[in-house]
């Protein structure tokens, strides 16, 4: 026990918005540390901007404050809180970075507080390149050579030096231009001097180009205990970012005279570095020999150690954060298995995989093509007992439309290069490949994938083929047998032998071939644990547990993060789960998802880490026979299953899946409206593209595309000629076969409200009416959006609340729904409705403060509510969402918002009024205020007057201002001084590439106009430069309009440190 | 493959029967079943002597994925494997297979058992039958390849295992350094392997061989399989040399019997520790080692004499883990430091036990 110098009040840092490369793993690492702390009954306050996450709840952490995870913030924070103690390790580098500067800065010693866990000095000395590679070979351990070169000759000797193959580096550059490897003199000058036109500086590297790629997370007490809690091996190898790697665990190719070298090499380092808590080791591992090289060292919570601790069950970030305070490792009772110490290495009796979802087709000029940037922006993990099984069920759990490894409708033209260049879709050009017959060793030859893994992905070829040509009632029930046991689904093998999905399910029932239930219990059986870790498999024979019970209620996850749809729904899901709790529910929940919360080991009294598909819901419906199913929580992936559990009778809690369906069918629930005289922008279901046309014409452009059943508006575009219309069309007729493809006039300078609600059958209960910054035309995912509104008349309000209470009697609403308004003037006309929570439950309930979820949740389950008072709904204060962008991390994409939505996270902060809680929000997701000059480029002659107010705002507030001529023409024909740039493609100095480059320009005001080629793709070239600079993009008028506003109102000295608790 | 499975069946003293596919040497053969939860280094556990007699069963269900080395050999050892020969009856798996690749693997592990004439099967539920085991505790069992031929359950631990897996003749391993003797009772060679890496030679005797008359800085009682108290010839040479100065240390068996010798009790454990992530605590410390373990029996410490301490115990369940002797040089570990499958924390009483013999 920790008997002198215990911490009393410890402050954490978050890791703000989602974003690539740092998403909803912190969310669980925050929640876990934060219950640790409140274990040892020591207060705990929380900054955190990102209002959906569960770290952020109430009953969480003592404080919370929703705030930017900004140097000046926390030390504010710490000024009007007085912490003894702080953790710097759970909110991802976002928080690393911020306590470097705190301690940096002095400010930790001055208010005299205590680092938690691993030392700033060891954090510096695995975040800084050179101090690390010192590190690292002082103890006689090997790093990867490197060495920086300033010109051509310097280059050359370098790569001498280290030998050929070798990496060239170069940073910064647009696209990803520029790095690469190089096998010779002759193409290391070539690169070198093309590199050296644009940059100062480039890194030669030794290559590890096809080496293996491991990882091991270590935790280490102050008592010097060190273990090794999981190790991990990334399918793909060397060269591909590891969060755009398939990674399995345990190590599968690793003798264990290899595996146990890594693992005391990492434990001898980590000793040295001196980390106290959780880390994790990046290794690369020479195919043929026993060679190694250490990548890096995070220490810190990461990624990694969120999948380690979900595909091994141990609590890690729990663990980290009583070996910060001080416990030893065998101190800490082991709360998994409730039986034996925390002190051991896991020892798994199943396999974990991971796999990356990517969203690269949600943006423009975005190469598919992965490296050593991250690019995925979510994760799901499977659970099995054979390679082929885990790798088909992760491959489903993507929910991209793929049904496992081989039987999706894909052709690749040019395999080779599909092999040896890859993209997000590599593994199916590998099954390609051996459907196609191409040798193990030609597959090795261009993608260095360890073979191992390529002859297990040929088994679940080989069993395809012995599928292929059988009428289902052919297949014997050993080939069956084999044909699960290799992770082939119903559907999967259906559309192999051509049956339905029921009929392969049927027929295999009757064959006895049923997955078992098995237990995730951190030490392979060996003592009884009490663990609820479950996950479904057919290399079994029985259940682990007796399943059944009554009083079970299940909820379903909403999978794998995505654009459009990520912890917002955990935070549903986890709520839901919570309030069932409290009315004494047993709770089943479903989820693959290893960056949740909702899969974390405390949440619910049972969790399946299963596939969201209609097959596994079935299966385990079939095990456990609970009271009900509740699919309202998890956002589109659960919905969408809505209508066939219902239709195979299972009980779907809340709102009648015949109602989801009235409300996603947009034919169907266009007839609704008529039939409730509401009114909605003109539309029609499109059947050909004369049609079309035709509509189009009599409603005028611009009109709105967009296929039904859709999250994120996928596939969603404005258009605005008949030229764009056949070019969508044209990509459209692939997109969706199953549902039409809508148009409807698309309204201009109109504003969107949206509405998230609770009703009990019929009645609505519970309502918040929030209003967009951005009018109509940005995806509502994207949009900043104010609660109350602030813009919004009264009788646009009441006329909204009186459509919600309709819509909600006429589909008998029983639980959560979301519905989205445009409205122009006084005219208020329904765009979309969806019955399940919304991404904004989490903000509007937290912003209310007033459950939706928990209250959804007890209506649905038919229990009491008691009604909320009105003034409720009535706020002293104002709450604003903000999105947040990972466009820095896309090389290449396009910065603007549309209607498809490109954001990856989000943030709320409060304020006494709406410009401080806009800027707030604004400093959480990096926007900074322009102290230099303001690059205009401001649209339309109608859209440059419309901002000119601003433009005159910023121009009293001292900033310089570049632009076109066109632009500097009109601003000096209203009394504005703009000092004319030229464009991307004049080649003419001064231009504005070169004034962002030397830093003159600090914010970047770029409104797209029109779709005239030249200017757009030179107004590409600005943002995009600008995103690389990282230099804010300001892109729609009211956006900016507002940012100018608030700017004037406020700057962030002013802006007041208040908790959540503090605003009532 | 289809087609082609041959059905293969195990059998336990309980009744119960699982049904596999079978793989490497096709022929029935008992034992006693136990499991390990290692998830890496069948090469180095099924050679580990420890194993005679014993129908292993591996809780992590994707075997055989980097084959099996080769048969290079170190000073007439094999580099790879802990002994000359597979000691384990036979293998029980979830998923083998079937195709391997290792830049160090030369044949597949089916292929390597079929050679050294191991039966195999994989298909099990092994989690299932892991279960079993722990709440029945280790069971007799038999594993039925060729279906026609009768074959009864066999009690090993009634069997001379020791006799069976030690050296028949004393062997010599030159160093400069100083001299051990290696009681050999089914040693691994990374015992060895860990003494003449620190540049001591080794003297390995058979198990029965009186080494008390022999010259030696240290003296060395190997790990091996089954009961201790079979081992009566060792134990009692173990007392005599207790009755000198000369540093002794214990590994697994060794420990045990270096317990016995000492006058304390052993006995029989449910079903034993076989794993790589046993957790051993220091005694009157915070320091707790990740270690590797293979045994059936275990120290009762509350027989320990006076003059003998408990070292270690083990975090998971309290057993103990070693002892060490308050004023003389003579000290013992339950588990493995030489690790070989496993995690090499504990190698440093290789270095304690080293630095006591160059006293």
């Amino acid at each position: 026990m920790i008997k002198k110098g215990k911490a009393k009040k410890v402050l954490i840092l978050g890791s703000g918005a989602l974003q690539i490369g740092q998403a909803g793993e912190f969310d669980y690492s925050g929640s876990q540390a934060i219950k640790a702390l409140k274990e040892d009954g020591i207060t705990s306050v929380l900054v955190n901007p990102n209002i959906a996450t569960i770290q952020t709840s109430e009953n969480f952490a003592d404080k919370v404050y929703f705030l930017p995870i900004k140097t000046e913030f926390v030390e504010k924070i710490i000024k009007k809180e007085l912490p003894d103690s702080i953790l710097l390790q759970f909110g991802g580098q976002t928080a690393l970075n911020v306590g470097v500067e705190l301690y940096e800065k002095g400010i930790l010693h001055k208010y005299n507080i205590k680092v938690l866990g691993t030392p700033v000095e060891a954090i510096q000395d695995t975040e800084d390149r050179l101090r690390f590679a010192n590190k690292v070979t002082e103890i006689g351990l090997k790093v990867a050579t490197s060495q920086t070169a300033k010109n051509v000759d310097e280059a050359a000797e370098a790569a001498e030096k280290i030998g050929y193959p070798v990496m060239v580096r170069i940073a910064y550059a647009l696209g990803g231009l520029g790095s690469g490897i190089v096998n010779n003199k002759a193409e290391l000058l070539d690169k070198a001097r093309k590199a050296f036109s644009y940059t100062s500086q480039i890194l030669i590297e030794e290559s590890l180009r096809g080496w293996k790629e491991v990882e091991y997370e270590i935790i280490r007490d102050r008592y010097n205990n060190c273990i090794t809690i999981c190790s991990m091996e990334n399918v793909d190898p060397m060269g591909i970012h590891t969060g755009d790697s398939v990674v399995i665990a345990p190590v599968q190719t690793l003798s264990a005279k290899e595996n146990f070298k890594l693992r005391s090499i990492g434990i001898k380092l980590i000793r040295h570095l001196g980390v106290v808590g959780e880390c994790n080791i990046q290794y690369a591992l020479d195919p043929n020999s026993d060679d190694y090289r250490i990548i890096e060292v995070n220490a810190r919570l990461s990624r990694s150690s969120a999948l380690a601790s979900k595909a091994t069950g141990y609590p890690l970030a729990f663990l980290a954060t009583k070996l910060a305070l001080g416990y030893a490792l065998n101190e800490v009772e082991n709360i998994i298995t409730r039986e034996t110490s925390a002190c051991f290495e896991p020892a798994l009796d199943y396999v974990a995989l991971k796999f990356p979802r990517w969203d690269l087709q949600k943006f423009q000029q975005v190469s598919t093509q992965l490296g050593s940037e991250m690019k995925s922006v979510g994760e799901v993990m499977s659970l099995g007992r054979s390679f082929e099984e885990v790798l088909q069920k992760a491959i489903r759990m993507l929910d991209v439309g793929l049904v496992g490894f081989v039987g999706n409708d894909l052709n690749f033209q040019d395999l080779d290069k599909e092999l040896s260049e890859p993209t997000d879709k590599r593994i199916l050009a590998i099954a390609q490949a051996l459907q196609c017959g191409y040798s193990i060793d030609k597959i090795y030859e261009l993608t260095k994938i360890t073979k191992w893994f390529l002859y297990k992905m040929r088994n679940i070829v080989e069993t395809e083929k012995r599928l292929k040509g059988l009428m289902l009632y052919d297949v014997s029930q050993e080939l069956m047998k084999e044909a699960k046991m290799n992770g082939f689904s119903d559907l999967q093998i259906g559309r192999i032998t051509g049956s339905s999905e029921l009929g392969v399910r049927e027929y295999r029932k009757e064959l006895n071939i049923i997955p078992v239930v098995k237990q995730i219990d951190t030490l392979a059986a060996e003592y009884p644990a009490q663990t609820n870790y479950l996950y479904l498999t057919y290399h079994g024979n029985e259940d682990d547990i007796p399943l059944g019970e009554s009083n079970q209620i299940v909820v379903l996850g909403g999978g794998a993060y995505r654009i459009g749809s990520s912890v917002e729904f955990d935070w549903c899901c986890v709520n839901a789960v919570m309030a069932l709790n409290k009315i004494d529910k047993k709770t089943i929940m479903i989820n693959c998802n290893p960056e949740t919360v909702s899969t974390d080991y405390d949440i619910c009294d049972k969790l399946y880490f299963e596939q969201l598909t209609f097959e596994r819901v079935l299966d385990i419906y079939d095990k456990e026979n609970p009271e009900g199913i509740i699919i309202s929580m998890g956002g589109q992936v659960p919905n969408n299953l809505a209508m066939k559990l219902h239709n195979s009778g299972l009980k779907i809690l809340g709102t009648s899946p015949i109602q989801i369906d009235n409300a996603e069918n947009r034919h169907k629930f266009s007839q609704i409206l008529d039939k409730i005289e509401v009114d909605q922008p003109e539309w029609k279901e499109l059947k050909s593209l004369e049609e079309a046309k035709e509509f189009a014409h009599k409603v005028q452009y611009p009109v709105l595309i967009r296929p039904s059943y859709v999250l994120s508006g996928a596939a969603m575009s404005i258009v605005l000629t008949e030229d764009e219309l056949d070019l969508y069309l044209k990509k459209a007729t692939n997109i969706n076969r199953e549902h039409p493809v809508v148009i409807s006039k698309f309204i201009t300078d109109a504003r969107e409200i949206e509405v998230d609600a609770v009703a009990n059958e019929g009645n609505l209960f519970c309502y918040a009416i929030a209003e967009h910054v951005e009018n109509a035309g940005v995806h509502s995912g994207d949009a900043t959006i104010v609660l109350p509104p602030q813009r919004t008349y009264l009788e646009t309000m009441r006329r909204v609340k009186m459509i919600t209470k309709q819509i909600a009697r006429e589909l008998e609403i029983t639980g959560p729904f979301n519905i989205q308004f445009i409205a122009k003037d006084n005219d208020v006309k329904v765009i979309e409705c969806n019955l399940r929570a919304s991404r904004s439950f989490p903000f509007v309930s937290k912003t209310l403060k007033i459950n939706f979820i928990e209250i959804a949740t007890k209506l649905m389950l038919g229990e009491k509510v008691p009604k909320i008072d009105k003034s409720s709904f009535d706020l002293d204060y104002v709450g604003v969402k903000a999105s947040q962008f990972s466009f820095t991390r896309l090389r290449g994409s396009d910065p603007v918002t549309g209607v498809e939505m490109s954001s990856t996270g989000e943030v709320a902060c409060l304020g006494d009024d709406f410009n401080e809680a806009f800027l707030k929000s604004l400093l959480s997701t990096g926007h900074r205020i322009p102290q230099k000059g303001v690059m205009l480029s401001t649209g339309t002659l109608k859209q440059k007057a419309e901002i000119l107010d601003e433009i005159h705002i910023l121009k009293n507030m001292g900033l310089k201002f570049y632009g076109t001529k066109g632009t500097a023409d009109f601003y000096k024909e209203n009394g504005i001084d703009v000092e004319e740039l030229h464009r991307p493609f004049d080649n003419t100095e001064p231009s504005i590439l070169t004034y962002l480059n030397d830093g003159k320009i600090d914010l970047v005001i770029n409104i797209p106009k029109t779709t005239e080629k030249v200017e757009l793709d030179s107004d590409y070239i600005v943002r995009r430069k600008a995103i690389d600079l990282n230099i804010p993009v300001l892109t729609n008028t009211q956006f900016a309009k507002r940012f100018i506003k608030s700017i004037k109102r406020y700057s962030p000295s002013d802006l007041e440190v208040k908790s959540w608790d503090e605003y009532n | 493959m289809l087609g082609s499975k041959k059905i293969a069946k195990l059998v336990l003293e309980d009744g119960t029967a699982y049904t596999g596919n079978f793989f490497g040497y096709p022929k029935n053969t008992n034992g006693e079943v136990v499991f390990n939860t290692g998830m890496v280094g069948y090469p180095e556990t099924m050679t580990d002597p420890s194993y005679r007699g014993q129908i292993l069963v591996c809780t992590y269900p994707l075997i055989g994925n980097y084959g099996v080395p080769d048969y290079e050999k170190e000073d007439d050892l094999y580099k790879y494997f802990e002994s000359n020969e597979i000691h384990c009856r036979a293998l029980i798996i979830s998923d083998y297979s079937f195709e391997y690749s290792h830049w160090n693997g030369k044949r597949s592990l089916s292929d390597w058992m079929y050679e050294q004439e191991i039966p195999g099967i994989y298909g099990i539920d092994t989690r299932m039958l892991t279960r079993r085991l722990r709440e029945k505790g280790t069971m007799l069992g038999k594993l039925i390849v060729e279906q026609d031929k009768e074959i009864e359950f066999q009690d090993i631990n009634k069997l001379d295992l020791v006799g069976e897996v030690s050296v028949k003749d004393p062997i010599e391993y030159n160093r400069n350094g100083k001299k051990i003797i290696l009681v050999d009772c089914g040693t691994k060679n990374n015992i060895i392997k860990a003494f003449l890496g620190r540049n001591i030679s080794v003297l390995r005797v058979p198990y029965n061989f009186d080494f008390t008359k022999e010259k030696a800085d240290g003296i060395v009682i190997s790990n091996g399989p089954g009961d201790p108290k079979i081992c009566e010839t060792t134990i009692e040479n173990a007392k005599r040399a207790m009755e000198k100065h000369i540093p002794i240390l214990g590994i697994c068996l060794g420990c045990q019997i270096l317990a016995l010798a000492a006058g304390a009790d052993t006995y029989k454990l449910k079903y034993g520790h076989r794993s790589h992530n046993q957790p051993a605590n220091e005694t009157g410390t915070k320091r707790c080692y990740i270690t590797s373990q293979n045994h059936g029996y275990a120290i009762d410490s509350e027989t320990l004499p006076e003059d003998w301490r408990e070292w270690f115990t083990n975090d998971n369940d309290g057993t103990n883990e070693g002892l060490i002797h308050i004023a003389k040089p003579f000290f013992g570990a339950q588990f493995h430091p030489e690790a070989s499958p496993g995690p090499d924390d504990s190698e440093f009483i290789f270095d304690m036990f080293v630095r006591a013999v160059n006293d």
